[in-house]
């Protein structure tokens, strides 16, 4: 299945993810990430044709609640963790520019 | 006896009768902390007045005559990625290193019912993703049995604390094994229970189709005590299941008669440790003295589990982690350019390499291109690996196997070859993968003096099934009286 991975995939990849990573990361990454999945590879050796995929070992399908209001965490506690806050609303870094 | 050497059972037993108090046994545990932690590193975090305060009321409430819960003061520690409301959860993470809940877990709420007292936080791998503790940000926990050597993962620091005496019971997660590896290394009980038995609502979650907590205790009728007090459905978490809980305590010391035990084949192949296959091998026999009968079946797709799990677990975990940005709780970096740049900043200083390993290789495997050929393959050799086990049910009451192909290893040993570490999951990922319960028990010790564990799986829900089974062998062996030299006396 795989080709062999390089920085480039390992640099795309960490895009993906939202991950800074720094050059002995992408050297380490590329070779470890890529030995995991050789390894990983030898499930092509399985024949899987009819098998419907396994996503979650109960299979319930839809579970249903009444639709009620309850009390939900007081603002206060809800910010209590964020880095950066008015009070009021979590803040984030300026996302558009400022005219 | 003294209050450090006794059962779970045994404590709440003379808690009940008024010999001790919560207060002097909490005590003697605060004290036994204070003496082995130093070396051990079991724990991250010890609030001794909250433990003494809370065990301060419940020994005044059953002094009213009040009624008590059914852990009646008994200590309890905490693996640090449940969430407790008012204490530190750092998940052995950077990332989280000032977060403070604002709500209780519900296997905490139940504890709370319960009259427990929650007497630490313990140390773990990073967001749970290890087999050995090392990953924890903050320390290195060490085997009680040999300090030079882990004490498994992730859940080290609970099989740690309850092996070297400092809780008589904690709770772990299992995701892969979590539990159940590290009772086996550390010489106590772990069990995973079947997937949906407790609810998940507040543990911070690492592979939600696979993520369940569960009890360590030196002995079987601790766990049951402790996953009776868990167990049960809670409408905050959907997939938790409203079967009932039966009472595991009360039935536990009933053996069950005509047990037929399945030995899977491919179980018993090429790396796997002499000493623990000897070891294994005495416990079936046990087993068979008692009545039981062994029979071979076979688990052919057993030796896809690991690759299964390594594309599976990481693809849900590349999700789950994905929550933290810098903006709602976590850490942010100091400097960063922009918006996307704050988010790529903040989770590369947060997480350790582990865990950004597996963030990587789970964006990998559902990326455009490699969903197929990855993800939905990995999903439909899990129904194989599950299909597997339904077919050797019908055959046996439980399958007993090694809890890991070795005992103990090195600290430092693994740490650098990811693949190999992952390897040391073998006998208990499929559990996972499959939904199954599974309980590790002390079957032995090395040439060396480390312990060996027996782990027994059985269907979903037959959690009871699995503690009697486990409690016959435990009646008729000593394995999990003995106590490493490093635990207090």
């Amino acid at each position: 299945m795989a080709a062999q991975l390089t920085p480039a995939d390992v640099l795309k990849v960490a895009k993906l993810a939202r991950l800074k990573l720094s050059d002995a990361e992408v050297g380490d990454y590329t070779a470890k990430l890529g030995g995991i999945l050789a390894y990983v590879d030898s499930l092509g050796e399985v024949n899987t044709d009819e098998i419907e995929p396994m996503v979650h070992a109960v299979e319930l399908s839809n579970v249903f609640r009444t639709d009620e209001a309850t009390p939900s965490l007081p603002r206060e506690a809800a910010l209590s963790n964020a880095p950066k806050t008015d009070g009021q609303f979590f803040l984030v870094p300026q996302i558009l520019d400022a005219e | 006896m003294s209050i450090l050497g006794a059962t779970a059972g045994e404590l709440v037993k003379r808690l009940d009768r008024g010999d001790v108090t919560s207060i002097d046994v909490t005590t003697a545990y605060l004290e036994a902390i204070a003496a082995a932690d130093g070396k051990v590193n079991a724990f991250l975090h010890v609030n001794r007045d909250k433990a003494l305060e809370q065990a301060r009321a419940i020994d005044e409430k059953r002094r009213r005559g009040q009624c008590v819960g059914a852990l009646g003061g008994l200590p309890v520690a905490i693996k640090d990625v449940i969430c407790t409301q008012g204490e530190p959860t750092t998940c052995g993470s950077r990332m989280l290193e000032r977060f403070v809940p604002p709500y209780d877990a519900h296997v905490i709420s139940r504890l709370r019912e319960a009259d427990a007292v929650l007497i630490g936080r313990t140390n773990m791998d990073e967001f749970a993703m290890g087999s050995s503790t090392e990953n924890s940000a903050y320390k290195t926990t060490s085997n009680p049995w040999d300090l030079t050597r882990t004490p498994g993962g992730s859940s080290g620091g609970s099989a740690a604390a309850v092996a070297a005496c400092m809780a008589p019971l904690a709770l772990g997660s299992d995701t892969g094994g979590s539990i159940r590896q590290p009772a086996g290394f550390c010489g106590v009980v772990g069990m995973k229970p079947t997937y949906g038995r407790v609810s998940r609502y507040g543990l911070v979650a690492y592979a939600s189709s696979l993520d369940q907590i569960g009890p360590f205790a030196n002995d079987v009728g601790g766990a049951a005590l402790l996953l009776e007090t868990i167990a049960g459905h809670d409408h905050r978490d959907s997939t938790s299941v409203a079967a009932a809980v039966p009472e595991y305590s009360r039935t536990v010391e009933e053996p069950l008669t005509g047990l037929r035990i399945g030995i899977a084949k491919e179980h018993f192949v090429s790396g796997l440790d002499q000493q623990v296959e000897a070891a294994i091998r005495n416990a079936l026999e046990v087993y068979r003295s008692l009545g039981a009968e062994i029979k071979e079946v076979s688990l052919p797709h057993s030796k896809y589990a690991v690759a299964v799990y390594y594309i599976v677990a990481p693809s849900e975990a590349s999700s789950n982690l994905a929550r933290y940005d810098g903006v709602h709780y976590g850490h942010r970096a100091a400097h960063f350019d922009n918006m996307i740049d704050m988010y790529c900043a903040s989770r590369a200083e947060g997480f350790g390499a582990e865990v950004k390993r597996r963030i990587m290789l789970g964006t990998y495997a559902l990326s455009a291109g490699y969903y197929d050929a990855y993800y939905l393959k990995a999903l439909k050799v899990r129904r194989l690996i599950r299909n597997d086990f339904d077919a050797a049910f019908r055959e046996v009451d439980v399958i007993a196997s090694p809890v890991a192909p070795t005992p103990a290893f090195k600290i430092g040993e693994l740490v650098n070859d990811p693949l190999a570490m992952y390897l040391s999951d073998i006998y208990t990922i499929s559990a996972n993968l499959a939904g199954l319960p599974g309980i590790s028990i002390p079957a032995g010790f090395s040439q060396t003096n480390l312990p060996i564990g027996l782990q027994l799986l059985a269907p979903p829900f037959e959690e009871e099934r699995l503690l009697r089974a486990a409690r016959m062998f435990e009646r008729e062996t000593d394995w999990h009286r003995r106590r490493p030299a490093s635990a207090p006396g």
